[in-house]
């Protein structure tokens, strides 16, 4: 089962430089941990230390954000394509300071 | 905080440290952060890979609809930045505004600069008058700051019409 996945330019350095690698799992928990043995540490920049997906990457499969198809439990078919990219976020106050402000 | 700031892309690449954009392009931006206030506004402007010339101007949603911070809603970014890869073009700016402080990048802006190739262009919107616009480099958790060469058009480069921004700090 192949799974084309597209790699965002921050993490070609994982790639050897290439835009896509191909890797195979029935969910995206599964992929991750496929695609490290072949890219060593491209896992580790996508999920956190607790094991959950990181804040400000965002992951497709095909044209759905993971989040919507639960995270890494995502389950994933022969030929979907799993799109890499870092999330445009900032703003003049941290992130964690206005969720905290927010309570 | 500090979950947020120990975190960081690593980038490296080697760079002009200057923006040379047109001045109609600048003025949609500004127009849009002006638009957007009190909300923080951002956007992209995307040209051909490799020309670090920002031709298209993409104004973004900002889904936190914040006065203080900003982040791109997850489906338009992968809808843009898929029409960037048919049309062989790349993130050239990457702006947003802040609306109560100045045209400077955040820590959190810092932390999460996750485009190596990206100018990031600050707007302030916090004098109703005037609006600073500045441009950065943010690489490796460094901010290093750039001219910006306001041109009339990309085709004469520079011409005696070029306005550089003087840089406030």
């Amino acid at each position: 089962m192949a799974i084309d996945v597209r790699i965002p330019t921050i993490l070609r350095s994982y790639t050897g430089g290439s835009k896509a690698v191909s890797g195979t799992g029935d969910t995206l928990a599964d992929l991750l941990t496929n695609l490290d043995g072949a890219h060593p540490g491209l896992r580790g920049r996508l999920v956190t230390p607790e094991g959950g997906l990181h804040r400000f990457v965002n992951i497709y499969v095909n044209d759905e954000d993971v989040r919507f198809l639960g995270s890494l439990e995502a389950k994933l078919n022969d030929g979907d394509t799993v799109t890499i990219l870092p999330a445009v976020a900032g703003g003049a106050l941290g992130f964690a300071a206005a969720h905290a402000l927010r309570g | 905080m500090t979950g947020v700031t120990a975190f960081r892309w690593g980038q490296s690449a080697k760079l002009a440290f200057v923006l040379t954009i047109e001045q109609a392009i600048l003025d949609e931006i500004v127009a849009h952060a002006r638009r957007d206030h009190p909300d923080e506004a951002c956007g992209v402007v995307t040209g051909p890979i490799g020309s670090d010339r920002p031709v298209r101007h993409i104004p973004m949603e900002n889904a936190e609809r914040s006065t203080t911070f900003y982040r791109f809603d997850s489906l338009e970014q992968l809808k843009v930045w898929r029409e960037m890869d048919d049309r062989d073009e790349e993130v050239v700016v990457i702006y947003h505004s802040h609306t109560a402080t100045e045209a400077y990048p955040s820590r959190t802006d810092v932390s999460l600069a996750a485009e190596p190739g990206a100018h990031y262009l600050l707007v302030s919107t916090r004098e109703p008058e005037s609006t600073e616009i500045r441009s950065f480099r943010i690489l490796d958790g460094v901010v290093t700051e750039e001219p910006v060469n306001a041109v009339q058009s990309y085709l004469f480069g520079q011409t005696p019409n070029a306005v550089d921004y003087e840089c406030r700090s």
